[in-house]
Order: structure tokens, then C-alpha cells, then sequence
């Protein structure tokens, strides 16, 4: 029994899913608002379920997956955002009689795979959690049935998921052949054996390229764009938060555990992956008019100085990446949370960033959260977003990897240029036709709680945050 | 250690929690609320800061009022002044109750959010002095760009939006490189605390690094020439409140960051880069005086001016001795009253006729006598005549930089010279002469505010001028105490008097010549 005490949270939110799924087969349309909300509630006991020893468990299931702390802190963090995703839903999709209630059971299902993915320790868990959240995703970006650039988000990303899946599970076949074991400490017994063959480096390759896909990093970046613009909104504030998280945590355990031994083989490819969204992600946002391609970009940038404190590998590297993501999540979904309200005076959702302008004599409140937001993403002091960026480069200098340090802050300041852009049109042009205001009190508190966390206030969360991630990625080791 | 030592009020917490408060309460606010809430906030923060001045014991320990506050993650709410942040404290504190005087009648849109980014940057401000940790000292200063951002982007003039932008990411750039360094720093010497950290020694060959790294900073805040371009634009753009508090204030960080960074936690790395330092502060002096002169709109050329002056101060600091870091001290309080006062005086013929052309104006002490006989008064303190406050900082900056080397003093004589030229030709131009433009010939004198606002400032301006000890003492200690960091490595110089040499010894050396 105590095995399944350790998978508790993914119990709870696979077989809750399932017994939804049922509940939304008979009762329907009728039935929606209260799936979502058990959704909801099963996303909030799931969070619950990660108190206590089971989740310290450590290797479950002959190695597949490890109960700990590492893979705790991320479902914390994942559960409350898919549960935020979910109730971004409210009033989204009813306007066009779409909203039915598959669609939280699909996040449940997401969250499902995004919980095997971080706590996976072995090559097999890892591509069935991956896949398990990615199928869930296809669907979720084409959940606008009506609507041709939903349609076609799902179809692109799961035509270019299905590709990065084939590389991913190249790298995890040649690593398999040259091992003889899809373990990670196996693996990581491999590498550390000598020299590693060209077979290994192959493998080692491939897999970091499935998974750059998945955390959109530059070079497989391609997707995102489309898929964030195409994407109904809430779906798209999920998609930047809790998969990415999962994705991102998910590399770095491939990382810092199963690659530990071949630091210097993946280091180059971080570096570059870092610096090459860094700077890719800056410099394409410049010419954006939509603002959901602009937070994709964005989100490629943020992507870029998650892989800064990765590169740096290790304990603290681990431990950075914890602390960015913990930030990143709130600042991002509260972005999103502002794009949702977005609606002209009919209603409708606009995504123009020229129909903010004058947003700060119109919703003074509005523009405020946002600017926040914005000026947190660039890394501007006094915000919560400018210690994250502290953090991962606190891990890359700690390498003694100082050009590549100057080179990621450089490009912060590119990147600061078209988030100050969004201000500037706020808070310096001329009002454009006022937003309508938006009913939903819960998704304006989640708007001002993640604001309080991004402001100036969240560093007292500082000494908290570090000691967690710190034994959070001391769990791995 | 929580606490201040003198009165168990945390005096310095309060002086920057005090106008963020009050800043909130503006947004809530009607304009004329939000008016006399800046106002009254503004003056009892003047009180606060005299009250650090009266408590502060120029002979007590080097850091008082010190507050500690562990946040974890090797970040602290640490705050402590020494004199020198004390004097630039009461700087501040003095100038901002004047810029809200100043946006009294001219800022007529959007008042509560002026007055709200106003006391946020004030908050600021008081941070960046009061810093203690490193990175609590990175989040004020950085964060600062954000209102100015703000008042220049909202409140500027036509051309506002570009000034804005360069002026943020102008500053941002040099900043980050900055960051950098500091995560260096704690990561070697283990500590983020200020005082620490300048005792520390840093290896020579790091210091070379960790010193360019400050300089990008600081040499763009400050700013010096090459790296000064946005300044013309941000001081042009912004409204009146926003180029005094530019030109007194936020041209004073770079100054503070040399002389309480680069100085005492790099002294090697100072020294070695002297000789760069000197040759861009040269150029500085001649070529941006040279270009104020040429100037046709008032503001533009006395923020190249600023330039020029600060150009003083570099010099100053850099000479590495007594008398350079005082001078530079004395000139960067001295700037910020005088080229604050000079902003204002052009704010209050901008307010009338809404240009500021300097060929628009002309003869105005007829028709404007109070305003010319106090324009005169800041355009002679800025020529650094005796008696006012620019001509002590000014002339101690000279002769410490003379005694690091007399090139460099004689270069930065020529600013003196060319700084007479413009501004006097500028006060011509602007009070003497015929009345050429109706208009102008038909504005009133001085309201009674402005006198309020001007007044107190060349009051300052006689006080530094006459009596410089007032200023001077608070900071002596500590001036001594970093001179301890840095004379080992102060440049010798070419001015000291050397014993003359034998006649003998010249011949014999004349002789062993022709033998060869």
C-alpha cells in the first residue's frame, strides 16, 4: 500500500479525472461549472496530498519514479497553476456556447502527465509523462472547435510534437542500446565510466533536443508563437506555465541526475540554447502586434535564463532553476490573467496591443497589474522577477562561466525594450475605447495576489524560497 | 543590531516607507488632495532628514542609524549612512519639497499619478543613500528608472517617448554589467554587506573587472562623456520638477557609487584606470562646455553644463587625495542646488511663455527684476564665482587634481573659463539687451511661490559658499577613512617641489655626454 501512498497525487488526479470524465458524459452541458469546480477541488487536494512523509518516499516502482522533494516542489507549483487555468476558463468559452466540461477533465489529465514527468527517473516514465501531457495539450490548442486558428495551433503543434517525439525517442533508444538500462542512475553510472562514446553523446543530444522542443527553447522554438496566438487564452496561459515547469524540471533532472557525469558535453548545448532564446526571443518580440505572440516570446526569453542557472548544473543550478520557475509561474499567469481581460465593449477578447493604449486613465488599477507584470518579465528592479534572474545568474557565475553570464544580461536589456513598450503604450498614449469590465471577481483576486507576490513585498518570500529549492534540489543527489 | 543607535526609531525605514505611503494615498486622491499630500509628505521628510543631520556625530562611529533586517538568500534590509550619504540625504530631502512647489500650477494632467511617481522616486533616492547590502543598493538604484521613466514618458515635452526610452535603457545597460560584479563579489568575499565589502581585498587582477563593471554604471548615471547622451534629451523632455531632480539628484548616484564602490573596494583597480578617468572627464570639460555654447535652447545647455560639471567631480575623486574627494563631494552638492535652481529658472519663463528659445527672451531684467537678480545669483554660483557654493567644491576639486597631475589641472581649468563663456553669454542674452519680443517683455516677476522656491535654494547656495564647514565636517572622518583604502595607490603626480639639482652633478653629466 505504501507504494501508492508515494503516486497519492497522481492517483488522485487520473482516477478523479476518469470519474469526471463520467460525470461530464451524462450530465452534459448542464454539468460543466461543476466539473470544473471539482476539478478545481481535485487539483487543490492533490496540492494537499504532497504534505507528509509518502512524498519523500524516494525511488518507487523499481527505480521508474522517486517520491521527493524535487518532484514535490514542482507539483506545487503545477497543481495551483492548472487549477488557475482552469478557472481562467470561467466566461471564456460559455460566450460561444463551446465551454463543455472536457475541458478541465483534459487539464486534469495534463497534470497527470506533468506529475509522472518530474518525478520521473527513468527513460520509460519520462516519454509516457511527456506524452500523457502532450496529448492532452493537442487537444487542449485546438479546443476552439470553430475556430480555424485554434484548429490549427492543435494541428501544428501536434504535427511538430509528434516530430520532437520521434527525436526524443531516438536519443532514448541509442541511450538504451549503448547503457543497457533506461535507469537514470544507470545512465549516469554509464557516462561516468569514461570517456563517453559517440553512440552516448548521440543519445545524450537527441534527448536534450525532444525536450528543448518541449520547453520551447531556440532552435525548436517554432511552435510557440502559433500555438500561443492560435490557442484560446486560458489554454495558452496553462501552456506557458505548469507543462513548461514540467518540462523544464523534467531536463533537469535529466541533467543534473541521469547526465551528471557529461556536465561538459551538455553544458555547450545549454549555453547556447540559453543565449540563443535569450536573444532570439528579445529580438522577434520587437515587431509583435498581438500580445499573445508577444508573451510567447517572451516566455522563449524567460526559457533562455531558466537554461542560464541549468548551465551552471549542480546542486545550485538545480536549486535556481526551482527558484525561477517559482517566480516565472505567478508573473506569467497574472500577465495572462490580464491578456483574458482584454474585451471590447462588447465582450468580445482582443488581442491587439494597440487596444491598450491609455489603459492607465481608463483601468488605473488594470494597467497598474499589468505594468507590473511587464516590468517583473524584464527583470527590473524592485519587482519579484528581477532576484529569479539574480538567482540563475548567481548559478552560472558559480561555474566560472563569466562571458556567457555578461552575454544572457545583455541580452536583458534587449528584451527590456519591448516589455517597457507595453507600459509606454498603457501608461503614454492616447486612450484608446475603454475595455469592458469583466464579472469575475476570483480571476481579479488571482490578478492581485499574483501582483502582491511579483511586487517588492515578495521578497520577503526570499529566504523561504531559497531554502526550499535548495533542499528541494539537494533531494536528487 | 534592529534599530537606529541614537533613538530605537528606525528613523531610516521610516524615511523611505514615509513617501511610498503617502504615494499610494495620492492614486486615491483628487489633484488638489494629492497636491498638499506630496507637499506636507516632502516637508516632513525635510524634518526627518534634519533631524539625522542634528543627530549625526561627526566623530561617532562611521556608520549610524543602522537598521538590519535578514530577508535569507543572502539578501537583507540593511540600512546605515556615513556622512557622506547624509549630506546627499539632506540633498534630496531639500530639493523635493522645491520640485513639488515646482509642478504646483504647471503639471495640470494626470496630478495624482505625478505626485504618486514623485514620492515613489523619492523613496528611492533615500534607498540608494541609505543602502547598505549590495543588492538592496542594486534594487534602488535600478529601481529609480522606473518613475523617471514614468515622468519623463508621461509629463515630457513633444519629443518625450524617444527620451524616455533612451534614458531607460541607456541606464539599464550600463546597470546590468554592474549586476554582474556584485554576484561576483558576494559569491568571493562571502558577504553582502556594504561596510564589509570595503574592507575587503579584492585580488588585483579581479579588481581590473569588478572596477569596469562599476564604471558602466556609473559613468552612465553620472554621466561622462562618451556615455552621455541621453541626458541632453531626458533633461530637455522632462518636466521642470523632473530635470531638478535629474540634475540634483540622480547625476549625484554615479558620483556616490565611485566614492563609496569603485574607491574604497577596488583601489587597485581605481588607480590603474586613473589615467582613463582623467582623459575622458578632459574631454568632458572642453568639448561638452564647447557644445553648451552653441546652444540654442535653455535647458539643453545647461544639462551639457551638468555634464561639464560633473566632469569636476571625476576629476576630483579621481586625484585619489584629501582635497580632490571633498572638492568632488562639495561639487556635487553644489551642482545639485545650483543646476536644480537654473532648471527652475528656466521652468519659470517656460510657464509664461512656453518656449524655452533662448532667442524668444531677451532684456528681462526690465520687466522681470527678482527673477534676473536670483538667475544671476545661480548663474554665478554655477561660473563658481567666491562666496557661492560651486567655486569651494570647484576649486578643492582643482588643486587635489593638480597634485595628481598638472596636465589634468590645467584641462580642467579651461572649464572654468568656458563655463563663465556660456553662462554668462546666457544670462546676456536672457536679461540684458533690448526687448526684442513683446511677448516677453510682458511677462510678470516672480510669484510668490517661486520666491518661495528659489529663495530657499540661493540661501543654500551663500550658506555652502561662506560657511563650507557645515558640509565638510560630517563627512571628514569618512573621507579619512577611505583615504586610508586608497593613498597607497594615489598617483604621485608631476607638482610636487622637487630639490634642485647640483651644478656639478650637471656638468659631470655634461662631460660623461661629450666623452661618448
Amino acid at each position: 500500500m505504501s507504494r501508492f501512498a508515494a503516486i497519492l497525487p497522481e492517483l488522485i488526479l487520473s482516477l478523479g479525472g476518469t470519474v469526471l470524465m463520467l460525470v461530464a458524459a451524462f450530465t452534459g452541458r448542464r454539468g460543466s461549472a461543476l466539473v470544473s469546480w471539482l476539478a478545481v477541488a481535485l487539483l487543490l487536494v492533490g496540492t494537499a496530498a504532497l504534505v507528509g512523509a509518502p512524498s519523500h518516499a524516494g525511488p518507487q516502482f523499481d527505480g521508474l519514479i522517486s517520491a521527493d522533494l524535487f518532484a514535490s516542489f514542482g507539483k506545487a507549483i503545477m497543481f495551483p497553476a492548472a487549477a488557475v487555468a482552469i478557472i481562467a476558463a470561467h466566461g471564456w468559452f460559455e460566450q460561444d456556447h463551446e465551454h463543455s466540461s472536457e475541458y478541465a477533465v483534459l487539464i486534469l489529465f495534463a497534470a497527470a502527465g506533468m506529475s509522472i514527468m518530474v518525478s520521473a527517473t527513468s527513460l520509460i516514465s519520462l516519454y509516457v509523462g511527456l506524452e500523457l501531457n502532450s496529448l492532452a495539450s493537442y487537444v487542449l490548442a485546438s479546443y476552439r472547435r470553430s475556430d480555424e486558428r485554434s484548429a490549427e495551433a492543435g494541428l501544428k503543434y501536434f504535427v511538430l510534437g509528434a516530430l520532437a517525439s520521434g527525436i526524443l525517442l531516438y536519443g532514448i533508444s541509442l541511450l538504451y542500446g549503448f547503457t543497457g538500462t533506461t535507469n537514470f542512475a544507470g545512465i549516469a553510472a554509464a557516462f561516468a565510466r569514461g570517456a563517453p562514446s559517440l553512440g552516448l553523446l548521440f543519445g545524450l543530444v537527441f534527448l536534450l533536443a525532444g525536450l528543448a522542443f518541449k520547453i520551447s527553447a531556440v532552435p525548436f522554438h517554432m511552435w510557440t508563437p502559433d500555438v500561443y496566438e492560435g490557442a484560446p487564452t486560458p489554454v495558452t496561459a496553462f501552456f506557458a506555465t505548469a507543462p513548461k515547469v514540467a518540462a523544464v524540471m523534467l531536463a533537469t533532472r535529466v541533467c543534473v541526475d541521469a547526465l551528471a557525469p557529461a556536465t561538459d558535453a551538455w553544458r555547450q548545448i545549454m549555453i547556447f540554447a540559453a543565449l540563443a532564446s535569450i536573444f532570439l526571443g528579445a529580438i522577434a518580440a520587437y515587431g509583435q502586434t498581438n500580445i499573445k505572440r508577444l508573451l510567447a516570446y517572451s516566455s522563449i526569453n524567460n526559457v533562455g535564463f531558466v537554461l542560464i542557472g541549468l548551465a551552471g548544473g549542480g546542486a545550485v543550478g538545480a536549486s535556481s532553476v526551482l527558484f525561477y520557475l517559482a517566480v516565472y509561474v505567478p508573473m506569467t499567469l497574472g500577465a495572462f490573467l490580464c491578456v483574458l481581460w482584454m474585451r471590447d465593449s462588447e465582450g468580445r477578447p482582443v488581442e491587439d496591443i494597440a487596444s491598450l493604449a491609455g489603459l492607465s486613465q481608463t483601468r488605473p488599477g488594470f494597467a497598474l497589474a499589468f505594468a507590473v507584470f511587464m516590468f517583473s518579465l524584464a527583470g527590473v528592479p524592485p519587482f519579484f522577477g528581477f532576484w529569479a534572474k539574480v538567482v540563475v545568474f548567481n548559478s552560472a557565475l558559480k561555474a566560472g562561466l563569466f562571458p556567457f553570464a555578461v552575454a544572457g544580461i545583455l541580452g536583458t536589456v534587449i528584451g527590456a525594450y519591448y516589455y517597457l513598450r507595453i507600459v509606454k503604450v498603457m501608461y503614454m498614449d492616447e486612450p484608446a475605447a475603454p475595455y469592458a469590465r469583466v464579472r469575475e471577481p476570483l480571476q481579479g483576486l488571482l490578478i492581485l495576489v499574483s501582483a502582491l507576490v511579483i511586487s517588492p513585498l515578495g521578497y520577503l518570500l526570499i529566504g523561504p524560497l531559497q531554502s526550499l529549492s535548495d533542499k528541494a534540489a539537494g533531494s536528487m543527489f | 543590531m534592529v534599530g537606529s543607535e541614537v533613538t530605537g526609531l528606525p528613523l531610516l525605514t521610516i524615511l523611505i516607507a514615509l513617501p511610498l505611503i503617502a504615494g499610494a494615498a495620492c492614486l486615491f486622491v483628487r489633484a488638489e488632495a494629492a497636491r498638499w499630500i506630496a507637499l506636507v509628505t516632502t516637508l516632513v521628510e525635510l524634518v526627518i532628514s534634519i533631524y539625522l543631520w542634528v543627530q549625526f556625530d561627526p566623530n561617532g562611529a562611521q556608520w549610524q542609524f543602522q537598521e538590519y533586517v535578514p530577508l535569507g538568500g543572502g539578501f537583507g534590509w540593511a540600512l546605515g549612512i556615513d556622512g557622506i550619504a547624509l549630506v546627499l540625504i539632506q540633498l534630496t530631502a531639500f530639493l523635493m519639497p522645491i520640485c513639488i512647489g515646482a509642478s504646483w500650477r504647471s503639471i495640470e494632467r494626470r496630478v495624482p499619478e505625478f505626485m504618486a511617481a514623485f514620492l515613489l522616486m523619492q523613496a528611492l533616492m533615500f534607498g540608494v543613500f541609505a543602502a547598505q547590502d549590495l543588492f538592496l543598493f542594486y534594487v534602488f538604484f535600478e529601481g529609480g528608472l522606473i518613475p523617471m521613466y514614468l515622468i519623463i514618458g508621461i509629463w515630457g515635452g513633444a519629443e518625450r517617448i524617444k527620451a524616455s526610452y533612451k534614458f531607460f535603457l541607456y541606464t539599464f545597460l550600463g546597470s546590468v554589467l554592474m549586476l554582474i560584479a556584485m554576484i561576483y563579489m558576494a559569491q568571493t568575499a562571502g558577504t553582502t554587506s556594504i561596510p564589509k565589502l570595503m574592507a575587503y581585498d579584492f585580488p588585483v587582477d579581479a579588481q581590473k573587472w569588478l572596477w569596469l563593471a562599476f564604471f558602466a554604471s556609473f559613468a552612465v548615471k553620472m554621466p561622462m562623456w562618451p556615455v552621455h547622451t541621453w541626458l541632453p534629451d531626458a533633461h530637455v523632455q522632462a518636466p521642470t520638477a523632473g530635470s531638478v531632480i535629474l540634475a540634483g539628484v540622480l547625476l549625484k548616484m554615479g558620483g556616490y557609487g565611485f566614492i563609496r564602490f569603485s574607491l574604497p573596494m577596488f583601489p587597485d583597480g581605481s588607480a590603474m584606470f586613473v589615467p582613463l578617468v582623467f582623459v575622458l572627464s578632459g574631454v568632458a570639460v572642453v568639448y561638452t562646455s564647447l557644445v553648451a555654447l552653441v546652444q540654442t535652447d535653455m535647458k539643453k545647455l545647461i544639462a551639457y553644463s551638468s555634464v561639464a560639471h560633473m566632469a569636476f567631480v571625476t576629476f576630483g575623486l579621481f586625484a585619489l587625495n584629501r582635497q580632490g574627494i571633498e572638492g568632488a563631494m562639495m561639487v556635487m552638492l553644489g551642482h545639485g542646488l545650483v543646476s536644480g535652481a537654473l532648471f527652475l529658472c528656466v521652468g519659470v519663463v517656460y510657464d509664461r511663455l512656453h518656449t524655452r528659445e533662448i532667442a524668444r527672451y531677451g532684456g528681462l531684467s526690465d520687466n522681470m527684476p527678482g527673477y534676473a537678480l536670483l538667475f544671476m545669483v545661480f548663474t554665478m554660483a554655477s561660473v563658481g564665482l567666491p562666496g557661492t557654493s560651486n567655486f569651494v567644491g570647484e576649486f578643492l576639486s582643482l588643486i587635489g587634481t593638480y597634485h595628481a597631475s598638472t596636465w589634468a589641472a590645467i584641462v580642467a581649468t579651461t572649464g572654468i573659463i568656458l563655463g563663465a563663456a556660456y553662462m554668462l553669454w546666457l544670462y546676456w542674452r536672457i536679461a540684458f539687451g533690448t526687448q526684442r519680443n513683446a511677448d516677453a517683455a510682458a511677462m510678470p516677476d516672480l510669484s510668490a511661490r517661486e520666491w518661495w522656491l528659489l529663495a530657499p535654494i540661493a540661501l543654500a547656495v551663500f550658506w555652502m559658499g561662506i560657511y563650507p564647514e557645515s558640509f565638510l565636517r560630517p563627512m571628514r572622518n569618512d573621507i579619512g577613512r577611505l583615504l586610508t583604502r586608497v593613498e597607497r595607490v594615489a598617483p604621485q603626480g608631476d607638482s610636487r617641489p622637487t630639490p634642485g639639482k647640483a651644478r656639478e652633478k650637471l656638468q659631470l653629466v655634461g662631460e660623461e655626454e661629450s666623452h661618448s
